[in-house]
């Protein structure tokens, strides 16, 4: 049972890992947006 | 267009939640197997996705070859990376499985080779988009695309052409293939899951992708604007 838990578990943790990674993208050409109008 | 966004992924959240549970409760459990078996229900859906995703990116490369179309560009990148994160699933997945069952995390047959292969090449192209400084960089990675895409047949037929530890395909591998029905069923529930997550994942990067592209255009015009940057007569 634990190496379905940990499949499954693993799984998720790959999703979420991508997801926050691409939060942080999109942050930073937020952030790169704001800073191009302010000059 | 957020509030689609929010809708659509609570949905998808519905259906990932109603898929778990058919491969975890209602689906019978394997006789040889066991528990274990159940990884099935995650592992095979990944790989189809990622298959579809590739497919995709193989798609609208060769559009982005033909029309130097942006949006197809950007869809390109979207599917390859977040195929790459589906391969990276079945990559993981699969020793995970295999250890309890065949007693070895790993083994060089063709199945697990390709996918490892396919795995790197797609890893390459995220690499290339990544770093190169080329302008030309869109159209060297979609050519990459292209070719790259030939290996995911490959893998798709590994284990019917080659003798191989993965074991032989369980649908559409001649007589005797197939499962239980609820099996089958809880496979199919999996598989749309991840297919309508995979789908808001894409359209979260092509969004992204296309505010970069927007961005970039816009930062070149302004450049070529400035006074200092005309060319002196």
């Amino acid at each position: 049972m634990k190496f379905l838990y940990a499949a499954y578990a693993a799984t998720w943790v790959i999703h979420i890992t991508y997801l926050a990674f691409l939060g942080r993208r999109y942050r930073r050409l937020r952030d790169e947006m704001q800073e191009f109008r302010k000059k | 267009m957020r509030r689609t966004f929010v809708i659509l992924a609570l949905l998808t959240l519905a259906l990932l939640t109603y898929a778990l549970y058919q491969g975890m409760v209602v689906a019978p459990t394997e006789q040889t197997m066991g528990e274990v078996q159940r990884i099935f229900y995650y592992h095979v859906p990944s790989a189809v996705t990622a298959f579809t995703l590739f497919l995709i990116n193989f798609a609208v490369s060769i559009v982005y070859l033909v029309g130097r179309s942006q949006r197809a560009d950007a869809l390109a990148v979207s599917t390859a990376e977040v195929g790459v994160v589906f391969c990276t699933v079945v990559l993981v997945t699969g020793p995970l499985w295999a250890r309890p069952v065949w007693g070895i995390w790993w083994t060089w047959d063709a199945r697990l080779t390709s996918t490892l292969l396919l795995w790197l090449i797609y890893v390459s192209y995220l690499i290339l988009r990544r770093y190169s400084t080329s302008g030309q960089t869109p159209v060297i990675a979609a050519v990459l695309a292209v070719f790259g895409f030939l290996d995911v047949p490959f893998v798709y037929l590994a284990n019917r052409l080659f003798r191989t530890q993965h074991p032989q395909p369980v649908y559409f591998g001649g007589p005797g293939s197939g499962a239980d029905p609820r099996m089958t069923y809880a496979l199919l529930m999996n598989m749309a899951a991840f297919f309508a997550f995979a789908a808001l994942v894409v359209w979260l990067r092509f969004r992204l992708e296309r505010a970069r592209q927007d961005f970039e255009e816009t930062q070149a015009l302004e450049a070529l604007l400035q006074p200092d940057a005309r060319s002196p007569r």
